[in-house]
């Protein structure tokens, strides 16, 4: 017996030394970021990398500011280095100077930098300037697994500009200490005669986070408040405009475009439903924390991951935050679909049809292109390859404020998080069913990806801050905008506009 | 020597002149007649983006008026702390050369790092300024008052480069010839008389010269509103020169982003003018 079982630990030791994850182990001793599943085999793992040389080479990127996206272009940029022998120059640019720093020397014919971060919603003005993704690449078995949605982000008409790196949508997120809680279920009854359960539709959320603003729910000394949101002007403010405006506008029986009728390229930025989410919006800013009126996307990560708010929506990184081990607040919240409403805007018929509607925001997210003039191409795509590897991948999606979110299919299995990352296992069912979900779904909208984006983007931004300033009126700041978008369209040229907005209305539409 | 040999040497320092003065302004003035943007190159479309910003533009010519109101009252209020300042250690007081350099210090601060402080300040729930004032029952909305973020502004402006005005001063100060200070004391004016009829008349045109120079410099502002505010709440703090950058850089319309920085040029040349002709008149009038 003492033989066998001699025998038998001497063969497993052997199995452990030798299999995948031993060899892992290898890598994670001096890339410690690696640490919790070691190198995964691929075409870019760390083992593959090693054995490239790029010695004598120099790789330039511009990257966004430490810490989201910016600090693991870094770390990656490091780790690429030690690996290859190149010498990699990172530069950090504040997020709404990324257009322009690659764009200027785009125009001029030049190319400073081999690698630039972006948004995905670039991709109409960049892709002049882009090297299409070679295809073994987008053969390898590492791009089989990114969800089908973020292949056409990343793509246009068929050709991929973009490395698949991120993958991004809105969903809500809340505190499921609270909602949950059959004491503050009991308490939020008697009060107001409702029941407190995770909100269906924004009347909803804005009901409960009136109640929830302005005193300690939790317990812990400190106030607390409804919802933390990015309002500060011109900090990607607009696209949580749309996450509140899909619900009201857009209505799957009315296809051929939710942001511009496709057909006359009319806006549709300020029919009823909009008006409605602006209206909604702007009595947001009686729950949100003090201050909350200038929050970026910065501040909704440290608040909402920080225990001060109810409830929050945007991208995955507050969420992320609120679960990192260090948070006070981990396994206590909970993500689920942005909320809806009770009634969506017909833009045929030009009524209200009252019925339940909501739809999905698949928010643009970082991109990251290579340039067409950049004289180390395959370093380029190596690097961005190495970058967004299984090992990396997973590494960096545990990290709140690294920017980093699921975007492949394999990311969906709750396991990763709960094994991982330590995650409470319904929290990660949910979390992974509600991004599932949203894959899935036949209502989504797309971001805005057309020629001049910045203009029609930043034209929401000034138009929704005024109201939410109180210098003007819903309709009267939507009025503002839709005036300013048919300006755009003018300039640009309508076709250019219609073209691409095309392309976008056929993914949105299902024709994809 | 031949005539035109003179000119030869005056060749390089004119290149220099032409490289970087005119040739970017002439340069302004072609792109500005351009559309040029993320979508189109440098062409040629005459006058279109000035009749764009003469007759559909009123948000320029807001952010023109708050940018006035913004500068006048930052500089008018540097001016009068940089003078009470100057005036304080131009006498002999003790610690006079550590004050002298203690009030310098926020002009030698990076703008974007101490304003990232001052929003730091100024946040509406984290920041100390709130906290401290919660205690009195007050926590007022800093940076998301329309009117009371303004204000914001203007003390982060005063408290970065009051200093500036009070070198000035300072120096403005110490060269006053002592004759009719002692006049002053020997006919016993009061300190308020002295300061009235002697230091002020006498420092005028360098009062003159600071003023104009803290305008020519406060009309720019910019980091300040960057960071502070992002030009909100809604348009509350956006000043021309912020919305010429988010035209040009951030919405990559090159074209029009020129036509408003010459036609903003133009009127500062101007208004500039004007103001030091006023304020010449005004203080030198004896």
């Amino acid at each position: 017996m003492k033989i066998i079982k001699t025998c038998l630990s001497a063969a497993i030791s052997s199995v452990l030394i030798f299999s995948p994850m031993a060899y892992a182990d290898k890598w994670s001793d001096q890339f410690p970021h690696i640490k919790a599943t070691g190198d995964i085999p691929g075409d870019c793992s760390y083992e593959e990398m090693s054995k490239k040389n790029y010695k004598g080479k120099t790789l330039k990127i511009n990257t966004h500011a430490v810490p989201v996206i910016g600090q693991p272009t870094a770390l990656h940029a490091e780790q690429f280095a030690k690996l290859t022998g190149a010498k990699v120059d990172v530069t950090h640019t504040p997020a709404g100077d990324l257009y322009a720093k690659a764009m200027v020397p785009f125009k001029a014919g030049q190319a400073p930098y081999d690698i630039v971060f972006g948004f995905s919603n670039f991709i109409n003005d960049w892709k002049r300037y882009l090297a299409p993704v070679p295809k073994k690449y987008i053969n390898s078995p590492e791009m089989k697994d990114v969800t089908k949605s973020h292949i056409g982000v990343s793509s246009w008409d068929g050709t991929m500009y973009q490395y698949p790196v991120d993958g991004d949508r809105h969903y809500l997120k809340y505190r499921k200490d609270v909602i949950d809680n059959p004491e503050m279920q009991k308490k939020y009854k008697a009060d107001t005669g409702k029941e407190l359960r995770v909100p269906r539709t924004w009347k909803e959320y804005g009901e409960m986070a009136k109640y929830f603003n302005g005193w300690d729910w939790d317990g812990d000394g400190e106030k607390e408040y409804g919802s933390a949101e990015v309002m500060k002007k011109d900090d990607l403010m607009f696209a949580a405009f749309f996450s509140r405006s899909v619900a009201y506008a857009k209505n799957l029986s009315t296809p051929g475009g939710f942001f511009f009728d496709l057909e006359t390229m009319k806006p549709n930025i300020n029919n009823p439903g909009f008006v409605e989410a602006l209206t909604d919006w702007v009595e947001a800013t009686k729950y949100v924390p003090p201050g909350g009126i200038n929050f970026g996307l910065g501040d909704e990560i440290g608040s909402f991951g920080g225990g001060q708010t109810l409830f929050s929506f945007s991208w995955d990184d507050a969420f992320i935050a609120a679960m990192q081990d260090d948070s006070p607040i981990k396994n206590k919240v909970g993500a689920a679909p942005l909320p809806g409403a009770d009634r969506v805007w017909n833009r045929n018929t030009n009524g209200w049809e009252n019925r339940y509607n909501q739809a999905p925001y698949i928010v643009w997210g970082w991109a990251v292109g290579v340039a067409k003039k950049s004289k180390v191409k395959d370093m380029a795509f190596d690097y961005l390859c190495f970058f967004s590897n299984g090992a990396n991948h997973q590494a960096d999606l545990a990290i709140g404020n690294f920017g980093v979110n699921p975007f492949k299919n394999s990311d969906f299995d709750p396991n990763i998080y709960i094994d991982t990352m330590g995650w409470d296992p319904e929290i990660a069912n949910s979390y992974t069913k509600t991004l599932l979900d949203m894959e899935k779904s036949k209502n989504r909208v797309f971001p805005l990806r057309v020629p001049g984006v910045f203009e029609f983007t930043s034209a929401v931004a000034t138009g929704t801050s005024k109201a939410l300033a109180g210098q003007l009126s819903p309709q009267e700041a939507l009025d503002e905008v839709a005036k300013e978008w048919e300006a755009i369209v003018q300039r640009v040229g309508k076709k250019a506009v219609q073209d691409a907005y095309a392309v976008g209305v056929k993914m949105e539409d299902n024709k994809l | 020597m031949n005539f035109k040999h003179k000119y030869v040497f005056l060749f390089p320092g004119l290149f220099v002149l032409i490289g970087i003065l005119i040739f970017p302004i002439i340069f302004v003035v072609r792109l500005s007649l351009s559309g040029w943007n993320s979508y189109n190159g440098l062409n040629f479309i005459g006058l279109e983006n000035y009749v764009r910003l003469f007759t559909d533009d009123p948000r320029f010519w807001q952010s023109f008026l708050r940018l006035s109101f913004l500068s006048v009252t930052t500089v008018i209020l540097q001016y009068v702390i940089g003078f009470a300042l100057a005036h304080m250690v131009w006498k002999d007081i003790k610690f006079q050369r550590f004050f002298r350099v203690l009030f310098l210090i926020p002009m030698m601060t990076t703008p974007v790092i101490m304003t990232v402080i001052w929003r730091t300040f100024f946040h509406e729930s984290l920041g100390p300024v709130n906290d401290i004032l919660s205690n009195f029952g007050m926590s007022p909305k800093w940076l998301t008052d329309p009117v009371l973020a303004k204000f914001t502004v203007i003390i982060v402006e005063v408290w970065q480069w009051t200093p500036f005005m009070f070198l000035l001063l300072l120096a403005g100060l110490l060269s006053l010839p002592k004759e009719p200070f002692l006049a002053a004391a020997i006919d016993g004016a009061s300190p308020v008389r002295k300061f009235l009829y002697v230091t002020f008349p006498l420092m005028a045109p360098i009062s003159i010269g600071a003023i104009i120079i803290r305008l020519i410099e406060a009309s720019k502002i910019m980091d300040t509103v960057y960071v502070l505010t992002s030009g909100g709440p809604g348009t509350a703090t956006e000043t021309s020169s912020f919305y010429i950058f988010i035209k040009g850089l951030r919405e990559f319309q090159m074209g029009y982003a020129a036509s408003m920085s010459f036609t903003y040029l133009i009127i500062m040349i101007i208004s500039l003018t004007v103001i030091a002709k006023v304020l010449t008149k005004v203080l030198l009038k004896d």
